[in-house]
C-alpha cells in the first residue's frame, strides 16, 4: 500500500501554511561542533530538523524553583527518529512541550530548519503531537479529529476528506471512521492521535509515551507500525520514552536524560555499548558494578586490578581521566561462567538461577562481597553444562567487556 | 460466586426506613398539592371530586396570565444574560494566567450566595430607589431583570466552572497545536465540551430566577407582578384549589426546564 501513499508523503511540502517563512533554504547554518556538558559532540553532515541551544527552563519562583531543563544542547536531524530517554521527571515533556510552543525557554532558543520559532505560537507551527494521554476530541468522530488540523489550516473540503480517507488507511481504521472517539480501544485511540498528528504533514512529529498505556503485545506492534509510518512518512520524530528497551529497538539515535540535562547522544548501540556514564549504563540494559583500582592506563584503555589481584583491561570515554579506586561496568552477556573457579578472572557462589525462555541469569555472589554479579546465557538445545546454585564458579569476560566510567 | 464488595451503604439496617421518610416528607406536601388542584370543591383542604375545572379557570384568568409573561420575559432574559456574564467569568478565572484579584473576583462572585437574600432585595430596593431619585431613572421591568440577571450569575457560574476545571487542558494544547487559533479552539473545542456545564448553569439560573420572591417583592412596580408574586397575593384571601392548579403549572414548567437542559447537557456530555 505504501506506493501512492510515499509519494504524496515523502517530501512534505505546507505551501499554505501561514507565517512560516519560505526561505528555509536562505538561512542555511554552517556545520558547527556543539558542546554538552563539556562533552564535544560532533555535528555530522545533513542538514538539522530541530535544533536546541542552551535552553533552560525554570518553574516556580524563589525557594520552589525547579530547572526542569539544565541548559540543554541538541540537534535532531531530518527524517531521524529521535528518541528522548530517561526517568520520570528528567525533563522529557517539558523539552517536547518548548518544542511545540505550550510554553517558553527561561534561556537559550530552539531552531527549526535554521529559523527561530521563539515568536512563533503553538498554532504557528509546523509542528505536532502525540499527547501521552491522545487528547482525542471527544465530541468528534474518529474522521473528524483527523481532519480537524486540516480544518484549521483552511484546507478545501475534498483534500481534507482525501487526506483523511488516507491516514485512515495507513493506520488501518477505515471501518471505524464514523465512531465518537470514546467508543474505541486504548490502542485504535492511540492510531487516530498518530493519524490526527500526521495528517497536517508536520515537519516534525513529536511523540510524549505514546506507547505507555498499551498492553505489552500491542505496544511492541505499535512500535513496528511507528517505524514503518515514520519510514514511509519521512518526517522526524521525536518520541519520549522511559522504557530503554523500545528507545533501543526503535531509535536512529538516542538522547538520555537525566534531572534536566542530556547525559549522552548517540546511536543505540553506542549507548549501550559505549556508555559515557554511570547513570547511562545504569538506566539502559542490565549492567554489572564492580570496584577496582586503576594500575596503568595506555592509549585510552586502562589496566585495573580487582581485590583478588586479577587484572583486566577496560576502555573509557573519552575526556575522562580515571585514577585511583574507580567502578567498572560490565554487560551480563558480555561475560561467561566456567565450572572452574580458578578459570574465571573473578569467582563466586552461585546464589540464584533466573530462567526467562530464551535466556538464564546466573546470579553470582562474589568471593571479594558486593553486589551480585550476574551472567546472562542465552539458552539452547546444546547448554553444554549446568549449574546449581550453591555451586562454586568462575566468571570470564569477554574481550572490550569492561568499561571505566564516570560515577 | 459471591465478589468480596465494598460497603454499600444501602445494606446498612434502617437505610431503607431513613430513606423512605426522607422522600416522604419532600413530596407528600407537593403531592397533595398537585392532588387538590384536581379537587371539584372549593376548598383546598376539603376533597370532593375529581374536575380539571381549575385549570381551565387559571387558563382563563387574565391576571394569570400577565404575571406568568412578567415572570418568563423576567427570568429567560435573566438566565441568558446571567449565563453568558458566568460563562464569560468562568472562562476568564480558568483559562488565564494567574492575575492579581483572582481571588478577590471569585470571592465577589460568589458572594451574593452567602449574603442573606433579604439584605440583597433591600439593598437592590435602595439602589433603585437611589437611581430613580438622583437620576429620575426608572427601568420599569428591567429593573427586574437587572436584579434577577445580578443574582443568577453565581448560580450558573458555579457548574460552569466546575465543568472547566474538570475539561482536560490537554485538549484546548493540541487544538493548538492542530493549528487553532485561540478563538477557533475556543469555539471548535473548549465551548461545545462546555455546553452541558452552561446548560446546567442555565437551568440553576432559571429556577432561581423562576421562583424568587423576596428580592422580586421588594424590587416589583405595579403591574410587574410574577407568578410567585401573584400567588402570595391569592393565598391571602380564601384560597380556591386555582392556586394548587397554579402552583402544578408551575412546577410542570420547572420540571420540563430542567429536564431538558438535563437531557441536553447528558447528550452533550458522552
Ligand atoms: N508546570 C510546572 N510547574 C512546576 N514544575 C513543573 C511543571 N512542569 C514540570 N515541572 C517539573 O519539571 C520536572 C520535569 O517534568 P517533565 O514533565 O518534563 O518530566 P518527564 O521527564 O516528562 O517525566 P515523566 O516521564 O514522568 O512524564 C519535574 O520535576 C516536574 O515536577
Ligand atoms: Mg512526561
Amino acid at each position: 500500500m505504501g506506493i501512492a501513499f510515499e509519494n504524496q508523503l515523502a517530501a512534505p511540502q505546507l505551501p499554505s501554511r501561514p507565517a512560516y517563512g519560505d526561505n528555509q533554504t536562505g538561512t542555511h547554518l554552517p556545520e558547527r561542533a556543539g558542546s554538552l556538558n563539556g562533552v564535544i559532540v560532533p555535528e555530522q553532515p545533513g542538514k538539522n530538523a530541530i535544533e536546541v541551544r542552551g535552553v533552560r527552563k525554570v518553574f516556580g519562583t524563589g525557594e520552589n524553583q525547579v530547572a526542569a531543563l539544565d541548559t540543554v544542547s541538541v540537534s535532531i536531524r531530518e527524517n531521524e527518529f529521535f528518541t528522548l530517554l530517561g526517568p520520570s521527571g528528567c525533563g522529557k515533556t517539558t523539552l517536547l512541550r518548548l518544542i511545540a510552543g505550550f510554553d517558553f525557554p527561561t534561556a537559550g532558543e530552539i531552531l527549526l530548519h535554521g529559523q527561530d520559532i521563539a515568536p512563533l505560537p503553538p498554532f504557528k507551527r509546523p509542528v505536532n503531537t502525540v499527547f501521552q494521554s491522545y487528547a482525542l476530541f471527544p465530541h468528534m468522530t474518529v474522521a473528524q479529529n483527523i481532519g480537524f488540523g486540516l480544518e484549521m489550516l483552511g484546507k478545501a473540503r475534498a483534500e481534507i476528506e482525501a487526506r483523511v480517507a488516507q491516514m485512515l488507511k495507513l493506520v488501518k481504521m477505515e471501518a471505524l471512521k464514523a465512531r465518537r472517539t470514546s467508543e474505541i480501544s486504548g490502542g485504535q485511540q492511540q492510531r487516530v492521535a498518530l493519524a490526527r498528528a500526521l495528517a497536517p504533514q508536520p515537519k516534525v512529529l513529536l511523540l510524549d509515551e505514546p506507547l505507555s498505556a498499551l498492553d505489552y503485545k500491542l505496544r511492541k506492534e505499535m512500535q513496528i507500525e511507528l517505524k514503518r509510518l515514520q519510514h514511509e512518512t519521512g518526517i522526524t520524530f521525536i518520541f519520549v520514552t522511559h522504557d530503554q528497551e523500545e528507545a533501543l529497538t526503535m531509535s536512529d539515535r538516542i538522547a538520555v536524560m537525566s534531572a534536566g540535562k542530556i547525559l549522552q547522544v548517540g546511536t543505540p548501540r553506542d549507548i549501550y555499548d559505549r556508555p559515557a556514564e554511570r547513570f547511562v549504563a545504569d538506566f539502559i540494559g542490565e549492567t554489572n558494578f564492580l570496584p577496582g583500582t586503576v594500575v596503568s592506563k595506555q592509549a585510552g584503555v586502562a589496566t585495573v586490578k580487582f581485590a583478588s589481584s586479577a587484572t583486566i583491561s577496560a576502555g573509557y570515554p573519552e575526556g575522562f581521566d580515571p585514577t585511583g579506586e574507580v567502578t567498572l561496568v560490565v554487560r551480563p552477556e558480555h561475560a561467561d561462567l566456567v565450572p572452574d573457579p580458578a578459570k574465571g578472572t573473578i569467582a563466586g557462589t552461585l546464589a540464584n538461577i533466573v530462567y526467562f525462555g530464551t535466556d538464564t541469569h546466573y546470579h553470582v555472589k562474589l568471593d571479594g562481597g558486593g553486589e551480585n554479579f550476574i551472567v546472562r546465557h542465552q539458552n539452547s538445545r546444546s547448554s553444554p553444562v549446568t549449574y546449581a546454585t550453591g555451586a562454586k564458579v568462575g566468571i570470564q569476560f569477554e574481550e572490550d567487556a569492561a568499561r571505566v566510567l564516570k560515577d | 460466586m459471591a465478589e468480596p464488595r465494598v460497603m454499600d451503604i444501602k445494606d446498612q439496617p434502617g437505610f431503607r426506613t431513613i430513606a423512605i421518610i426522607c422522600l416522604l416528607v419532600l413530596y407528600v406536601p407537593v403531592l397533595i398539592l398537585m392532588i387538590f388542584s384536581l379537587n371539584s370543591g372549593s376548598l383546598v383542604t376539603h376533597w370532593e371530586g375529581v374536575t380539571l375545572g381549575w385549570y381551565g379557570t387559571a387558563f382563563l384568568n387574565e391576571e394569570f396570565h400577565a404575571a406568568a409573561r412578567n415572570t418568563l420575559i423576567i427570568s429567560v432574559t435573566a438566565t441568558i444574560v446571567s449565563t453568558i456574564c458566568a460563562t464569560l467569568a468562568a472562562i476568564g478565572m480558568t483559562r488565564v494566567k494567574p492575575w492579581r484579584g483572582l481571588a478577590a473576583a471569585f470571592m465577589v462572585i460568589n458572594l451574593p450566595l452567602m449574603v442573606p437574600e433579604i439584605i440583597t432585595a433591600v439593598a437592590t430596593l435602595s439602589f433603585f430607589a437611589l437611581i430613580a431619585g438622583v437620576f429620575g431613572l426608572n427601568f420599569g421591568i428591567g429593573n427586574l431583570i437587572l436584579a434577577h440577571t445580578v443574582f443568577c450569575i453565581p448560580f450558573a457560574y458555579m457548574p460552569i466552572r466546575a465543568r472547566l476545571e474538570d475539561m482536560d487542558l490537554t485538549l484546548e494544547y493540541a487544538a493548538a497545536d492542530l493549528y487553532a487559533t485561540p478563538w477557533s479552539a475556543f469555539r471548535r473545542i473548549t465551548l461545545p465540551l462546555l455546553v452541558p456545564g452552561i446548560m446546567s448553569g442555565a437551568a440553576l439560573a432559571f429556577i432561581v430566577s423562576f421562583d424568587d420572591f423576596t428580592i422580586t417583592q421588594l424590587v416589583a412596580g405595579p403591574g410587574q407582578t410574577t407568578l410567585p408574586l401573584y400567588i402570595w397575593n391569592q393565598i391571602r384571601r380564601p384560597m380556591t384549589p386555582e392556586i394548587n392548579a397554579i402552583s402544578t403549572i408551575l412546577l410542570m414548567v420547572s420540571i420540563l426546564f430542567v429536564s431538558v437542559s438535563f437531557l441536553i447537557a447528558r447528550r452533550r456530555a458522552k
